[in-house]
This record gives structure tokens, C-alpha cells and sequence, in this order.
């Protein structure tokens, strides 16, 4: 049974939702406190989306100093899966486990609306059990998820496979439509869209099950 | 107590702005809302923070290097921001 530890900082709000999609994926969450020295016995960790001690002074710079990213960060250098969703992702940029930065929107307002993604790379371990190309739709949540890097880390990123996922249709002002990347191993992973929320047609769109079961780790074909 | 004898406190403001070549729709908006308000000749606005303190030390120098280090290990994001400290009026 795959394993993932669901971080929690004092603010974050989308710890259950991430929590029921990993379950329902088959996987077993459990949740760790900010404040915890080690993530347990696990098999991946997800850092989820809300607003990490209140996002003061940046989304994420605070909770960059949270006791438990340095266990996250041992993780992700033995090449650990580990996974930030929105403030997951703004958490692991500002924590230097991403490159790059989450500025505020272009039009300076929240986006809250469904979003078209295009896969950009398979080699991560959030889309290997997707196709290059394939269009997915999941729902964006957000203030500051303007993707931001200098030239050269952008041209790093494009040699080394690193950018994920993109927008179809360019929603915050992000650089090269993007919405989510990888570190040059593929076992980090950061996006702003929100997959845990994408789990069912009933509410929307499934499309967010063929990436969080990439992530747990389940075969394409228990994606039903 | 000889040891502290020459720590001083001094007041310090740290500056944080975007990055040249960063777009920075803040600063853009207000530049755009100056003409509706009758200012003109008014160009390059920037959106920043700026964060004041009181830091005990050895010199200005250290003072400086203190809030220096400060402002780009934490108050800043060098990926997107600029920070500069200096010493406040009134020291």
C-alpha cells in the first residue's frame, strides 16, 4: 500500500481534499504537523494548497522555515516524490527545491475557475502515466501563480525537461504559459492548478486522477 | 558589561522591490490611475515593501551587514526581488 504524508501548516485548507484523492486513488494519507521533525514512514509527500502561515510576507516564505521542510528536503535529495499543489508549490519554490518564483497575477485579482492544461513532460512523477499533448481540465485557485524565472534558469529548464505542464490558454501572466515544473530529477513537482479537486465528472472533471495516480504511483489502468 | 560596550542600537530600513525585467502589475496599475487623479510627468512606478527595525551592533557597518543578510535570506526572494538596507533618519 503506497504511503503519502500530507504536510499541514498552520493555514493550509486543502489538507483533506488532497487527503480523499490519494485514498481514493487507493493510497493511504496520513497528515503531518509543520512542526514535525520527520514525515514517518512514507512513500511520497504532498505539500497542499491553502495559506501557509497566513502568507505573510510571501506565500511560502515563512513556511519555508517550518521545522519539517528539512525532513522534506532530505527526501526529495534520496529522490523521494514530493509533491506541492498551489501554496505547496509557492512553498517548495521559496524552500529552493523549484526553480523559479510565484509572483501575484497579472490583472491583480484571485482566479478561482477551471483551466485547461496541456502535459508538457512525462518525465516527472506527476505525468508519466500521461501523454505529451494530452489536455486536462483542472480548476486554478490562486493570487500569486504568475510563474516567474530569469532567462537562463528558464533555458535549464526547457533542456532539462523540467516544465510540466502548461496553460492552454495563459490565465495569471506566467512565463511560457507555465503551470507547473519539475527539479532535473522529476521526484519534485510543483503546480498551481489543483488535481485533488479534479477527482470526479460529478464535480466537474476527472482529469486530476491520471496525475495524482501518476503520483501514488497506481497503473494507468486502475484509473477508472 | 565591558563586552556590550560598544553595542548600539541603530534603526534600519530595509527596501524590497521587484526585479528590473520583472513585470510588476502593482506598480503598473498605479501608474495608470495617475492621470485621473491630475498628475502628470510621473513615469516608472514601482510597488515595493519596506520593512523597519531596530538592530543592535558593533557599527553601522554590522548593522548593515546584519540587515543585509536578513533581508536575502527572508524578507526578500532574490529569484524576484531586489532589497537594499540602509540606516534610517534619527540615528
Amino acid at each position: 500500500m503506497t504511503r503519502i504524508a500530507v504536510v499541514v501548516f498552520p493555514g493550509s485548507n486543502c489538507e483533506y481534499d488532497a487527503a480523499n484523492a490519494v485514498s481514493d486513488l487507493g493510497a493511504t494519507p496520513s497528515f503531518v504537523w509543520h512542526s514535525a521533525d520527520s514525515l514517518g514512514d512514507v512513500d511520497g509527500v504532498i505539500l497542499p494548497g491553502g495559506f501557509a502561515h497566513g502568507d505573510y510576507l510571501r506565500p511560502g516564505a515563512l513556511a519555508r522555515f517550518s521545522p519539517v521542510m528539512d525532513a522534506v528536503r532530505g527526501f526529495a535529495n534520496e529522490g523521494g516524490p514530493v509533491l506541492g499543489i498551489c501554496n505547496g508549490f509557492q512553498v517548495l519554490t521559496e524552500a529552493g527545491l523549484l526553480p523559479g518564483a510565484l509572483q501575484k497575477n497579472r490583472g491583480l485579482t484571485f482566479l478561482c475557475q477551471p483551466t485547461t492544461l496541456v502535459v508538457a513532460s512525462t518525465s516527472s512523477v506527476l505525468t508519466r502515466q500521461a501523454t505529451v499533448g494530452q489536455r486536462l481540465s483542472v480548476p486554478i485557485n490562486h493570487f500569486s501563480g504568475s510563474y516567474t524565472c530569469d532567462d537562463a534558469t528558464y533555458e535549464s529548464m526547457v533542456a532539462n525537461d523540467q516544465i510540466v505542464l502548461r496553460y492552454e490558454e495563459n490565465p495569471n501572466g506566467s512565463r511560457d504559459n507555465i503551470a507547473g515544473v519539475s527539479n532535473v530529477g522529476g521526484n519534485v513537482v510543483g503546480l498551481m492548478p489543483h488535481p485533488e479537486r479534479a477527482m470526479s465528472t460529478l464535480l466537474g472533471s476527472a482529469d486530476g486522477r491520471v496525475l495524482l495516480g501518476s503520483f501514488v504511483g497506481l497503473s494507468a489502468d486502475a484509473l477508472v | 558589561m565591558a563586552s556590550s560596550l560598544n553595542r548600539v542600537n541603530y534603526s534600519v530600513t530595509v527596501d524590497v522591490t521587484l526585479r528590473a525585467g520583472i513585470a510588476d502589475p502593482e506598480g503598473a496599475t498605479i501608474e495608470r490611475a495617475l492621470p485621473a487623479l491630475g498628475f502628470s510627468g510621473i513615469a516608472n512606478v514601482r510597488a515595493g515593501k519596506s520593512f523597519r527595525m531596530t538592530v543592535e551592533a558593533d557599527s553601522e557597518a554590522d548593522a548593515l551587514a546584519k540587515a543585509t543578510s536578513l533581508a536575502q535570506r527572508l524578507l526578500s526572494n532574490p529569484v524576484m526581488e531586489d532589497s537594499v538596507a540602509r540606516l534610517s533618519e534619527g540615528n
